[in-house]
């Protein structure tokens, strides 16, 4: 628990001989504890012909082992309320685990069996594919879903690893096959790409020596990483509509490539995010869209920077027949934004706003744990959450200003319209 | 936990938790879309949404920024039988989150200009849930299972009541239900209780009591027969519900229920502001078996919640690419009358127990999360419940749950819902 901003997490790190990183913390408010391992094999290693390859894998990686049934690991978690869900983002694999403390052993050696020694039953295989192409098909006929997975598809074009569908296609689906679960697993999961997060009720010698148990016997190695085009911003503007007749409301999805994660200015791009499209109820944009004209329910913005050069998208629900009214308040805000930058007080509140917020964001197990993963795939430190205050302290208006001319110009926008709308 | 009652009424609670430096306030009223009439339906959620848009003491402009401040985040929800607020942020915030909370109970400001406007943002609210097929459904589902309880009734409102209700609903509404003697104030966190007491009452103490707000005393009649709802409209998937009528909280059926939903679609927990945000321990619980490993649906789950009437026990499945309604239907009914009419075996039963006793630990891993469930159960209940709900679950025995499998998991009393994609083949 952060009870003090100076002292932070102080989690412990160890790297295991076979190259597996272990990072505990110990966390006493609850008798709990969450385990999260997460390992380098997200989306992004998918092959064209076989997009969503990771993602099938994420569904039946924990439907048998070498020395389980599917029904006997649905029996030990059930047997004892364990909350497990194995999900995958464009790099990452993980495995989430939420147990009692008392489990917290025998729940480790199962993620871990679930990790290195997955079966890949052909029975589950075909019950896992049928649920993901229904979800494809549920996604087809969401135009929330729709909006942004097109939205995706133009910021990154060409077969862009972050521009593919995670969940793939229906007919990508149809072809994959158990031979290629097995080979991802072979080429991806292995020690040097595996971090282990174990936090809450269980102390540091413990969490450790399990870690060790468990994982310092695996020898295996991770076959080469894949290379990610960077992304041009350069982009002139492209707009696309998806009627959606049937619908009551339209999505809109509007955004713009940024920077990575390593970027020094990813300070100043999250503060103008949170002015534009966060602080109160959706920044800026909420003030415009939502609070003055009334026209949605929810605007916001979000910034995802990342290995190579991740999104900013706005996010906004509206009647078919406000969609060109908010489009161009979208438009007004980021010209307004590029061309008179943000007031020295949205700044400053800003800046207190998210520092203030660090002890709020860091209270449970869970969001500890996702926050420790985050920081070791992106080599932030482990004292990153004590140092964050002083980052963001230091941005400048002309930070935040140059990021907003950098980024947010609307002639290079992508923007989609899903819904009952016709241009 | 201290519990005490100010000379206007108002209840307060008061947890000490010195885990992080942070407090939690929770304002709750009682009232909800059960308390609306006709032609008014969706005010409590309307009220709601006007209560964030300034008071005599916080001009419109400056709401936004007070919690900020102290790096906090706020929110506030509309159900069946609650209204409630709430902020969560550093401790040195807790007079100012007070502070707007008296201020939200007394002295809002509803203009009439942002009245008007809120309207759109809230029919953009219904017509954004409305884009979702199974939200469509259950709306449909729950307005026949009840005929005269206003449980039938959308937290959101109806369209056309959303259209016309006036400036003057919603202001008469506020001021009959925002008053201290129909309230409850939570605050949870790194605090010292006789210090929050002296604010409350500070902030609080000054605010006149009211008249005793109406209260629903309608009880829908016994359901003679089952009852089936057909929505339809383009789509790419089909969805079943099956409804019935179950006991509210305070019954003492409730628990045993709860222990029959573990062993069906796995345990939730109690906590409506957590607790369904993570997916419940489910694979081995019966309905999950026999649908979704049975590769009929995609995607099977219910939920028995805390409801101060008899509210709906709600079973979900989304029926898999192919598939017909009617097979899914009768394969969880299938399911639903086996353990009714041949019980559970002790087995499931510890299995079932184990699984809520852990869930109630999870449900209250943050200061949030403790007030929430405080100010819950106070609002809808009463918190001795809250508090015996760990004894209770586990004293359930196997005949209590059968007994409630017998009387609830009824044909004659459910409703039946399928959402059927026009242009597709559900049949």
């Amino acid at each position: 628990m952060t009870t003090d901003l100076q002292k932070g997490i102080s989690a412990d790190r160890h790297v295991l001989g076979n190259g597996t990183v272990v990072i505990s913390k110990e966390a006493r408010t609850v008798p709990a504890v969450t385990i999260h391992v997460g390992v380098r094999a997200g989306s992004i290693y998918d092959s064209n012909a076989l997009l969503g390859l990771s993602h099938l894998t994420s569904r039946v990686l924990d439907r048998g082992t070498r020395e389980k049934s599917s029904e006997q690991i649905a029996e030990a978690l059930d047997e004892r309320g364990v909350s497990l869900s194995v999900g995958a983002n464009r790099h990452v694999m993980s495995v989430n685990c939420t147990c009692l403390a008392e489990d917290f052993e025998a729940m480790l050696e199962l993620v871990g069996e679930i990790l290195m020694q997955p079966a890949f039953p052909e029975e589950e295989i075909v019950k896992r594919k049928g649920e993901v192409a229904n979800a494809i098909r549920q996604d087809e006929d969401s135009p929330a879903a729709m909006a942004m997975l097109t939205l995706f598809g133009m910021l990154y074009p060409q077969q862009h690893p972050y521009g593919r569908p995670a969940k793939g296609t229906l007919e990508s689906v149809a072809r994959i096959g158990r031979s290629d679960l097995v080979e991802f697993h072979d080429a991806r999961f292995a020690p040097a790409a595996t971090t282990v997060i174990i936090v809450g009720d269980v102390d540091r010698q413990r969490a450790v020596a399990a870690g060790e148990r468990v994982f310092g016997g695996w020898r295996k190695s991770v076959a080469g990483d894949v290379t990610l085009a960077r992304v041009p911003s350069d982009r002139p503007r492209q707009e696309r509509v998806i009627p959606m007749m049937n619908k009551a409301q339209a999505d809109i999805a509007y955004g713009f490539t940024t920077i990575v994660r390593s970027d020094p200015r990813y300070y100043a791009y999250t503060l103008m995010n949170n002015a534009l499209g966060q602080y109160g109820i959706g920044g800026r944009l909420g003030d415009s869209i939502r609070e003055r004209q009334g026209m949605a329910y929810y605007v916001f913005s979000s910034f995802d920077a990342n290995v190579v050069e991740g999104p900013l998208v706005v996010r906004a629900g509206v009647n078919p027949s406000n969609v060109d009214r908010a489009v161009k308040s979208i438009d007004e805000e980021m010209t307004r934004l590029t061309k008179e930058g943000l007031t020295p007080e949205e700044l400053a509140d800003c800046k207190q706003y998210l520092i203030g917020s660090i002890p709020r964001l860091l209270e449970t197990n869970g969001a500890i744990a996702t926050f420790l993963q985050t920081a070791e795939f992106f080599g932030l430190g482990l004292d990153h959450d004590v140092r964050l205050p002083a980052l963001l302290d230091a941005v400048t208006l002309d930070d935040v200003n140059a990021a907003a001319r950098h980024t947010l110009d609307t002639t290079r926008a992508s923007l989609v319209v899903a819904g009952p709308y016709q241009k | 936990m201290t519990s005490t009652v100010l000379d206007n009424g108002l209840k307060v609670l008061v947890q000490e938790v010195h885990t992080a430096p942070l407090a939690s306030v929770w304002c709750w009223y009682k009232v909800g879309s059960k308390d609306e009439v006709t032609g008014l339906t969706g005010v409590s959620h309307w009220v709601e949404h006007m209560n964030f848009k300034g008071t005599t003491n916080i001009p419109r402009d400056q709401v936004k920024g007070i919690i900020e401040k102290f790096g906090g985040s706020w929110n506030g929800y509309t159900w069946i039988d609650q209204t409630t607020y709430m902020e969560t942020a550093s401790t040195a915030g807790l007079d100012r989150m007070l502070f707007i909370e008296a201020e939200r109970m007394a002295n809002c400001l509803y203009d009439p200009d942002d009245c008007e406007s809120e309207r759109t943002v809230i029919i953009s609210e219904l017509q954004g849930s409305e884009n979702d097929p199974d939200t469509l459904l259950e709306q449909d589902v729950i307005a026949a299972a009840y005929k005269v309880h206003p449980y039938r009734h959308p937290t959101i409102g109806w369209l056309s009541d959303l259209r016309t209700m006036s400036r003057d609903d919603l202001y008469q509404y506020y001021r009959r239900n925002y008053i201290p003697n129909n309230a409850t104030v939570v605050v949870v966190g790194d605090v010292e209780t006789e210090d929050v007491l002296r604010r409350v009452d500070k902030q609080f103490g000054s605010i006149p009591p009211g008249g005793a707000p109406r209260r629903v005393n309608v009880v829908e009649p016994e359901q003679l027969g089952e009852r089936r709802v057909e929505v339809s409209r383009e789509g790419t998937t089909a969805y079943l519900k099956l409804a019935y009528h179950a006991p509210a909280v305070g019954d003492a059926d409730f628990f045993p229920m709860l222990v029959l939903d573990a062993i069906l679609t796995g345990a939730k927990g109690i906590n409506l502001w957590s607790s369904f945000r993570t997916p419940p321990p489910q694979r081995s619980a019966r309905l999950y078996r026999a649908l979704v490993e049975r590769r009929l649906a995609s995607s099977v789950g219910a939920g028995l919640l805390p409801t101060e009437h008899p509210f709906l026990y709600l079973v979900s499945a989304t029926a898999m690419d192919g598939v017909g309604l009617q097979d899914v239907e009768a394969a969880a009914t299938e399911a639903l009358n086996e353990v009714a009419s041949q019980g559970i075996s002790e087995r499931e039963l510890t299995k079932a127990k184990n699984q809520l006793r852990a869930r109630l630990v999870f449900e209250n891993d943050s200061v949030t999360n403790i007030g929430h469930q405080l100010g819950y159960f106070e609002t809808v209940a009463s918190l001795d419940l809250y508090r015996d709900a760990p004894g209770r679950i586990a004293g359930v025995t196997a005949s209590e749950v059968n007994q409630a499998a017998r009387k609830y998991l009824r044909s004659d009393r459910r409703t039946v819902g399928w959402f059927t994609p026009s242009g597709g083949d559900a049949e």
